[in-house]
C-alpha cells in the first residue's frame, strides 16, 4: 500500500507534472510566475485547495454519486462542489486564521476556475482510486505544480533585464522557458 | 458592411475579427493539450463548437429568468449540462475521439471561451444571434487549433491528418508531438502575434482587440476576468 502511494506521488508530481506535461492550470502557471514570494504563495494556495477538493470529491463520488448510480453527472456534481468549496474555505480563513487567509486569500478565488483542480478530481475517477489514493494524487499534484512555478518564477527574476529580441518579449519568451521546463522534465520519465 | 448581430456577420467575428485563439489568446489549456495531431485539434475543436453553440442558445433563451446575482453559478451548471451529453455522445458514437481527448473533454466546463462567451454575449442577445455567435467563435477555435495541430503534425511525425507528406528523406522531430513542443509552437505564435501587433500600432492602427490572453495577471483567464474584460470592451456598441 505504501509503495503504491509512493508510486502515485512520484508520478504524479514529477513524472506526469501537471502543468509541463498535462497542460492543466497553465493560467496562474504563465500570470502569478514573475516573482517567487508569490509564486510560492499561489503553490501553497494551490496544495491547499487541491488536497481538500480530492477529498471532498472523492468522498461524494463514493457515498453519494456511486450508490444513487448517477456517477454520469460528475462534472457537474465537481464543478459545483469546487467552487463551493474554495467559497467556504476563503470564508473560514477569513473567519478563524487571518494570518494564513492574509497569507493565502488573494489567490483562493482565482483556483475556483482552474482546470487542475477539477482535471485531478476527474483522474482520481478515471484511475479508480479510492479516498485515500485520491488525495495522495491531489497532492502530489499540487506539489508538482509548485515545483514548477517556483522554478518558473526564478528563471524569470534572472532573465528580467536580458536583452531579448521585441516579438519575443512577454510571453513568447515564458513559453520558450516553459518548453525547455518542459524538456528537463522529460528526464524524470525514466524514474519509474 | 454588415448588419451588426447578423448571424453573417457573428461568424466572421468569431473566425477572423475575434479569433478566440489567434486574436483573443483564451483557453489555452485545451489548445496546448490536444493539439498533437490535426485530427485530434479538429475534433476538440468540434465538440467544443458543439458546447458552445448549444449553451450560448440556452442561456439566451434563459437570460431573463436567471438572476444577476447568481448567474455565473447557472452558467456553469448549463455548460456542465452540455458537456456531459456531449460526453456521452462521443463515448457511444465516436469512441476513438473520445480515447484520445480523454480528461480534455469534461474539461471543457472550464475553457474560459465558453463562459466568457456566455457572460459577454449570450445574457444580452437574443437567441438566434447568440447561436451563431457560439458556431462563429466555435468554427475559429476549430480553425485555430486545426492549424496548430497540423504544424505540429506535419513537423513532429511528418505527416498530415495521418498522411505521410514529407520526403523519405525526413526526419520527423518528434519533440514536436511531445509536450515541449507544444510551448514552442505557442511561443512561435504569440511572438508572430506580438510582431503584428507592433506592426500595426507603428502605422497608427488600433490594436487593441490582440490580447495574449493570460499575459499580464492571472485575472485574465480566472472567470470574473476574463469575463469581465470581455464585457467591457464590446457590450456597449452592440447593445446600443
Amino acid at each position: 500500500m505504501v509503495k503504491e502511494l509512493l508510486i502515485i506521488l512520484i508520478s504524479s508530481s514529477l513524472v506526469s507534472n501537471v502543468v509541463l506535461s498535462q497542460f492543466l492550470g497553465l493560467c496562474p502557471f504563465l500570470g502569478v510566475s514573475k516573482k517567487i514570494n508569490t509564486a510560492a504563495g499561489m503553490g501553497t494556495a494551490v496544495i491547499f485547495v487541491i488536497t481538500l477538493a480530492s477529498a471532498v470529491a472523492g468522498g461524494i463520488y463514493k457515498y453519494i454519486l456511486t450508490p444513487l448510480d448517477i456517477t454520469y453527472l460528475q462534472t457537474i456534481v465537481f464543478i459545483l462542489v469546487i467552487a463551493a468549496l474554495v467559497q467556504f474555505v476563503e470564508m473560514f480563513l477569513k473567519k478563524f486564521m487571518k494570518s494564513l487567509y492574509q497569507a493565502l486569500g488573494v489567490y483562493l478565488p482565482l483556483i475556483t476556475t482552474n482546470c487542475a483542480v477539477l482535471g485531478v478530481a476527474l483522474t482520481n475517477v478515471q484511475k479508480n482510486y479510492g479516498i485515500l489514493e485520491g488525495i495522495v494524487n491531489g497532492f502530489a499534484t499540487a506539489v508538482g505544480f509548485t515545483i514548477s512555478i517556483v522554478i518558473l518564477a526564478g528563471i524569470r527574476e534572472k532573465m528580467e533585464y536580458n536583452d531579448i529580441p521585441e516579438s519575443f518579449k512577454g510571453m513568447p519568451i515564458v513559453l520558450i522557458t516553459a518548453g525547455l521546463m518542459a524538456i528537463a522534465f522529460c528526464g524524470f520519465s525514466g524514474l519509474l | 458592411m454588415m448588419r451588426e448581430n447578423s448571424a453573417a456577420e457573428r461568424l466572421k467575428n468569431g473566425i477572423i475579427t475575434e479569433n478566440p485563439t489567434f486574436v483573443l489568446m483564451l483557453g489555452m489549456c485545451p489548445t496546448l493539450a490536444v493539439t498533437t495531431s490535426a485530427v485530434n485539434g479538429l475534433g476538440m475543436g468540434l465538440t467544443t463548437m458543439v458546447v458552445l453553440a448549444l449553451s450560448n442558445m440556452f442561456i439566451s433563451m434563459l437570460r431573463k429568468a436567471i438572476p444577476d446575482k447568481v448567474r455565473i453559478p447557472a452558467f456553469i451548471v448549463v455548460i456542465a449540462s452540455f458537456v456531459t451529453v456531449v460526453e456521452l455522445l462521443l463515448k457511444a458514437f465516436i469512441p476513438f475521439l473520445y480515447a484520445a481527448l480523454g480528461l480534455y473533454i469534461p474539461l471543457i466546463v472550464v475553457n474560459c471561451i465558453i463562459l466568457g462567451r456566455a457572460e459577454s454575449y449570450a445574457s444580452k442577445n437574443g437567441v438566434v444571434s447568440s447561436l451563431f455567435d457560439g458556431i462563429g467563435m466555435g468554427l475559429g477555435f476549430t480553425a485555430a487549433l486545426t492549424i496548430i495541430g497540423a504544424v505540429r503534425e506535419l513537423i513532429g511525425a511528418g505527416e498530415l491528418f495521418g498522411f505521410g507528406l514529407m520526403p523519405e528523406s525526413y526526419v520527423p522531430c518528434s519533440i514536436f508531438v511531445l509536450a515541449p513542443g507544444a510551448f514552442f509552437v505557442l511561443a512561435a505564435l504569440t511572438a508572430i502575434q506580438n510582431k503584428v501587433k507592433i506592426a500595426g500600432e507603428r502605422k497608427g492602427k488600433d490594436m487593441s482587440k490582440i490580447q495574449s490572453g493570460c499575459g499580464g495577471n492571472c485575472m485574465a483567464c480566472g472567470e470574473k476576468g476574463c469575463a469581465e474584460r470581455r464585457a467591457g470592451g464590446k457590450e456597449e456598441e452592440s447593445n446600443g
